[in-house]
């Protein structure tokens, strides 16, 4: 028996209170294993950004146990990096210092700084444009740095919020499979929130689909699909397959249930 | 520059199209469509010629008696004898010092506390109703108190312009501070950094910029409370100059230093928009 990376269960969360209270989540029950890439999809209203950001621990939670390594978490911590949709890189701050600006929070001295935040603008193939600003940049490019700012100080895990959701469907390509190329070879647990179906069986391991009313896991689905997936995967059947029953499953989850 | 350049509209693909691209080539005027550089500068300096040209016709022509409105010869002669006499240097040192002051004053504790209740709830409900309601209150009214308070001297100056932009800089602070994205406050969250740290290394830069243009608006303001309070009580400046010659029936010093006085409102907008280019010159076109 090992302890999963990231344990979410029995988590329940609501907004409001009294006659506008709002169920959002209830009975979540995830466990992510050790290197492990889930997706989290379903329609929008399932509250799959809403988990997503309590794990990364900038919202609260009613009721349930969420824990990374059998630690529990309590705060937004460096245990976990997060790539939000809208790139959040400091304006102000080429490309370079954005990572060093991550880095000097979790302590690294200055020569470590440099010299971390190159490499991962490396691993990003962005060397040419590390003395740059965020204004001088395409959104594709700006969320590359966002990933290696959130990778360059070693999270233990990945937390990714539509990351893609907002470049144009080349670029979004391009970024998923630079993703699955860096995660093919470094490894790291991810939890990966997405509406692009697609995305999801290409990068993921697992697909979780959430359903509404309120928002809880409906079904889950192994992505046996061989690694190193490049391009030509999507083109496969059981790659085709595999969308089309994730498509049906979604479909099936924001079916409004009953009405009380 | 980009690596994803942007796909240029090959303007032989419209070719079909011909009379469809001439009536699209004269659309000149329309809301929103954009107008050549030269063209914008041509129309201003246009009004400006215009004006300048009716005011010379209607006093060289005599359709207005000089007491009521000087000729620009005349408001030209007069403010050049004022400049080489020394009485318009004293009056704009008088005043610039004022303004200096008043202004850095009601900046240094406006900025603070609009970022305070710009990022802590509680805060603003303690000092932003108080704050908007006060800021209703007209500057006007405050003139005689801030005399019995203060004097008639430099300090009531301060007094007034503190007033008049003090309240209103610390809602548009705070507005710009509430501006900061939410995603930023949460990056900085994810990194582990204390309130504090968040406060000085990502809401107060992510905000300057916008705390800078609401500088630059309240500097303008702060002339007309500058000359408020010199038309009322002083014994320098070029408020007080203005209300003399009042009494003297010399219109073309009045209108001389009102004329004097946009221009300086005119120079002082245009230096603090040059600062914020080379300040922020990196921020402005993110979004």
């Amino acid at each position: 028996m090992t302890v999963p990376k990231l344990r979410i269960a029995g988590l329940d969360k609501s907004f409001g209170t009294g006659e506008r209270r709002t169920e959002v989540l209830r009975d979540i029950n995830l466990d992510l294993a050790d290197n492990e890439f889930v997706s989290l999809v379903g329609t929008s209203g399932c509250g799959k950004s809403t988990l997503l950001s309590i794990v990364a621990g900038l919202q609260d939670f009613d009721a349930g146990d969420l824990s990374i390594d059998g630690a529990p978490i309590l705060q937004p911590g460096l245990d976990r990096g997060v790539v939000f949709q809208s790139y959040t890189l400091l304006p102000w701050l080429t490309a370079r210092q954005n990572i060093e600006f991550a880095l000097k929070a979790a302590g690294y001295d200055h020569t470590a700084c440099r010299e971390i935040a190159l490499e991962h603008l490396d691993l990003v193939k962005l060397s040419q444009s590390a003395d740059r600003y965020p204004s001088e940049l395409s959104g594709g490019m700006k969320q590359r740095v966002a990933i290696a700012r959130a990778l360059s100080y070693r999270p233990k895990m990945l937390l990714m919020d539509e990351p893609f959701g907002a470049l144009d469907a080349l670029t979004r390509h391009q970024m998923q499979e630079l993703l699955t190329q860096i995660w093919e070879e470094h490894r790291l647990t991810v939890l990966f929130v997405t509406h692009d179906v697609e995305e999801a069986v290409y990068l993921s391991d697992r697909i979780v689909v959430m359903g509404i009313g309120p928002g809880r896991i409906m079904q889950t689905f192994d992505v046996d699909i061989e690694r190193p997936r490049r391009e030509e995967v999507m083109e496969t059947p059981a790659f085709m397959d595999l969308q089309r029953g994730v498509h049906k499953a979604i479909r099936e989850a924001s079916r409004r249930p009953e009405m009380a | 520059m980009s690596a994803e350049p942007p796909a240029k509209t090959n303007p032989a693909r419209s070719a079909p199209g011909a009379a469809a691209k001439q009536a699209r080539r004269r659309r000149s005027s329309g809301i929103g469509v954009p107008i050549a550089r030269s063209r914008f500068l041509m129309i201003a300096v246009a009004v400006f010629v215009g004006l300048g040209l009716g005011w010379w016709a209607a006093t060289g022509l005599e359709w207005v008696k000089p007491i009521f409105l000087p000729s620009p010869g005349s408001v030209a002669t007069q403010i050049a004898k004022l400049a080489t006499d020394g009485t318009l240097w004293l009056d704009l040192t008088a005043s610039a010092y004022r303004i200096s002051i008043g202004f850095l004053i009601a900046s240094a504790l406006s900025i603070p506390i609009g970022v305070l209740i710009g990022s802590f709830r509680s805060w603003e409900a303690a000092i932003e109703p108080l704050v908007d309601f006060i800021r209703y209150m007209p500057v006007v009214a405050f003139v005689p108190l801030s005399i019995l308070w203060a004097g008639t001297g430099d300090t009531q100056k301060f007094l007034i312009i503190f007033i008049g932009t003090f309240f209103q800089q610390v809602l548009m602070i705070m507005d710009n501070v509430k501006r900061v994205p939410a995603d930023f406050i949460g990056l900085g969250r994810t990194l582990g950094l204390p309130d504090r740290k968040i406060l000085t290394r990502i809401v107060v830069p992510s905000a300057l910029p916008g705390i800078w243009d609401t500088l630059r608006i309240s500097l303008g303001w702060a002339w007309t409370w500058l000359v408020l309070a010199e038309l009322v009580a002083a014994t320098s400046g070029l408020g007080y100059r203005i209300t003399v010659s009042q009494r003297y029936f010399q219109t073309n010093t009045i209108i001389g230093y009102i004329l004097l006085l946009g221009v300086l409102g005119l120079i002082t907008d245009q230096v603090m928009k040059a600062l914020e280019k080379v300040l922020f010159r990196q921020d402005g076109h993110s979004q």
